[in-house]
């Protein structure tokens, strides 16, 4: 079942922040639609969800979501340019065989994307590589890495290099730190990718 | 070639509401019929969507008002080429016009124009029937809210055109077809059909399925004979199969219908691109595949996903884990029920919302 709608995640809820009421919505790896489902009746979106794992897909579509099985690496293409206002991907960057490809394809079908990944750069992964020497476990990373399907891990400082390189805006951006609080990303993009255990973006390509 | 004035069957179980808003039309595959939640009377076996279609289950007759009608070129009712030709005085045999899956669904249409039902809450079908809310929405996108194709395809393959043409041949190559003529000779194909239903029953079923059924096991006896009785478990099976099938269907219905799927492509009637067929759409879909049917697969089902996404239609999509085949959409399998019904719950809550009612 879809959990309590009132409580979603504290990264979640800040997505759903960024997004304006009654917009189109497409959100990438969708999990059990819990976001999805929550756009929809509290932002009254026009809400669709993509989710590669049989189990969430059904849950989704039981509960009344517009869902499709399939994967952003290669089901992203068959969407028309700028259909939605906002397409989110939120901890699943960097599980994408493409992640480059995916990002541009986001900006594509859509005008605004959010995205959120954990950050590689936060102290405590650099602490457990670099003084441990141990792939990072944690609240957010929590495989061991033979198991991982993280396969494409950055930091939000390789995040924002890649962002220029393609051309795209960042709008807005937020942190959560180890405690799961928010803070905004006034201070050095140095400290924040210190700080921040997680990052979400909000996106928009630049008109060329 | 068009007939006009024919006889056309149909079943309906559960009440239509006041506003003639909760009607579901059922499309039937290949050899369904009408009977989908009541016994068959040729049969008396149960209905062929009983586990689907009733009070309170995933297809809710207590809710909604649930159409079947017996599809044009059929032989339970609506006009086919064993009914009689006005124009002769004797049955059509091959002088019936060969139909389209446009045409059964035209044919629908008629019946829900004279049930005055202006938009069908949700066009289902499995197999054939899945073609046909393929086809219902796309040529009557405004008289439906919801299309569910349940494994099912946007065209016919060359393989499954293959195994169609094998079924035909049978039927044909059957002295007792005549030529089609065996009604007014008094003559019927029945081995023919037979064996065209044997060749497509296999294609119906996965190999896990046939392996955990009938496996190498023996039909009756303990060793085998050496000779070319039914020794194994599986051709006493598919010849229980064929024979038991000549009892309720009509071989030329049968050639009329497996050719109407094989000319079907949904594609190609609009201009070779799948997506036209649904463009500006307001329909919501809901595609469902089946891991284990090699007949009409997960990957043809995934191109009509993409077609859809393409236009930008409202389309969930599911592809349930089941090893039974294709037939997997008429068996107890309780993660389609499951995703049915949810996605009928939840369209019924939006067009709620959509058009202010309750």
């Amino acid at each position: 079942m879809v959990p309590d709608r009132k409580a979603i995640r504290v990264d979640l809820q800040l997505i759903s922040d960024m997004i304006e009421p009654h917009a189109r919505v497409l959100d990438v790896g969708c999990g059990d639609g819990a976001l999805l489902d929550y756009l929809v009746h509290f932002r009254h979106v026009d809400g669709r969800g993509i989710e590669l794992s049989t189990e969430g897909v059904k849950t989704s579509i039981s509960a009344g979501l517009s869902v499709i099985q399939g994967d952003a690496d290669t089901d992203l293409k068959d969407y028309p340019d700028d259909v939605f206002d906002y397409v989110v991907l939120s901890q699943t960057l960097q599980t994408m065989v493409q992640p480059k490809v995916v990002l541009e394809h986001l900006l594509r079908i859509s005008k605004h994307a959010i995205v959120s990944f954990p950050n590689f750069a936060h102290w405590r992964a650099r602490l457990s590589l670099g003084l441990l020497g141990r792939m990072p476990v944690s609240k957010t990373l929590p495989y061991e890495w033979f198991e991982t399907p993280n396969i494409h891990f950055c930091t939000i400082k390789d995040f924002v290099e890649l962002c220029r390189q393609l051309d795209i805006i960042i709008e807005s951006q937020k942190i959560l730190d180890t405690n799961g609080s928010v803070r905004s990303f006034t201070s050095t993009l140095f400290s924040a990718n210190l700080l921040g255990e997680q990052a979400v973006f909000l996106l928009r390509k630049k008109k060329s | 070639m068009e007939i006009s004035d024919f006889p056309v069957s149909y079943q309906a179980y559960g009440e239509l509401n006041e506003d003639k808003s909760n009607a579901i039309l059922v499309c039937h595959a290949l050899t369904g019929d009408q009977f989908l939640a009541e016994p068959h009377p040729l049969t008396g076996k149960e209905g062929w969507w009983e586990n689907m279609v009733g009070p309170g289950k995933a297809i809710d007759t207590g809710r909604y008002f649930v159409i079947c009608v017996n599809i044009l070129g059929g032989c339970m009712g609506t006009i086919g080429p064993r009914d009689i030709n006005p124009e002769t005085g004797t049955p059509w045999g091959l002088d019936f016009p060969v139909i389209t899956i446009a045409d059964m669904v035209r044919c629908q249409a008629l019946v829900i124009d004279h049930l005055g039902i202006e938009k069908l809450f949700s066009v289902i079908g499995g197999s054939m029937g899945g073609m046909q809310a393929l086809e219902w929405a796309s040529m009557y996108p405004d008289r439906l809210w919801t299309a569910i194709p349940i494994a099912s395809a946007a065209l016919h393959t060359a393989q499954n055109i293959a195994f169609h043409e094998v079924g035909r041949q049978a039927i044909m190559a059957d002295p007792d077809w005549c030529g089609g003529d065996y009604l007014n000779q008094g003559k019927k194909p029945v081995k023919g059909l037979a064996v065209a239903r044997m060749a497509a029953h296999i294609t119906y079923l996965s190999d896990q399925a046939l392996h955990r059924k009938f496996g190498r096991r023996l039909q009756e006896r303990d060793t085998l004979a050496y000779g070319f009785d039914a020794d194994f478990q599986v051709e006493s099976y598919l010849r229980h199969q064929g024979i038991t099938f000549v009892d309720r269907f009509d071989a030329n219905s049968y050639l009329y219908i497996t050719r109407a799927m094989d000319y079907f492509d949904l594609a190609a009637k609009h201009g070779g691109e799948l997506a036209n067929a649904f463009k500006d759409s307001k329909v919501r879909f809901c595609v469902i595949s089946f891991t284990g049917d090699w007949l009409y697969t997960t990957e043809g089902n995934r191109r009509i996903v993409h077609a859809l996404n393409s236009v930008a239609a409202n389309v969930s999509f599911a592809e349930i884990e089941s090893d039974q085949g294709h037939d997997a959409f008429l068996l107890d399998e309780p993660d389609f029920e499951r995703v049915l019904k949810g996605f009928l719950d939840g369209a019924e809550e939006i067009r709620a919302a959509e058009t202010g009612q309750d």
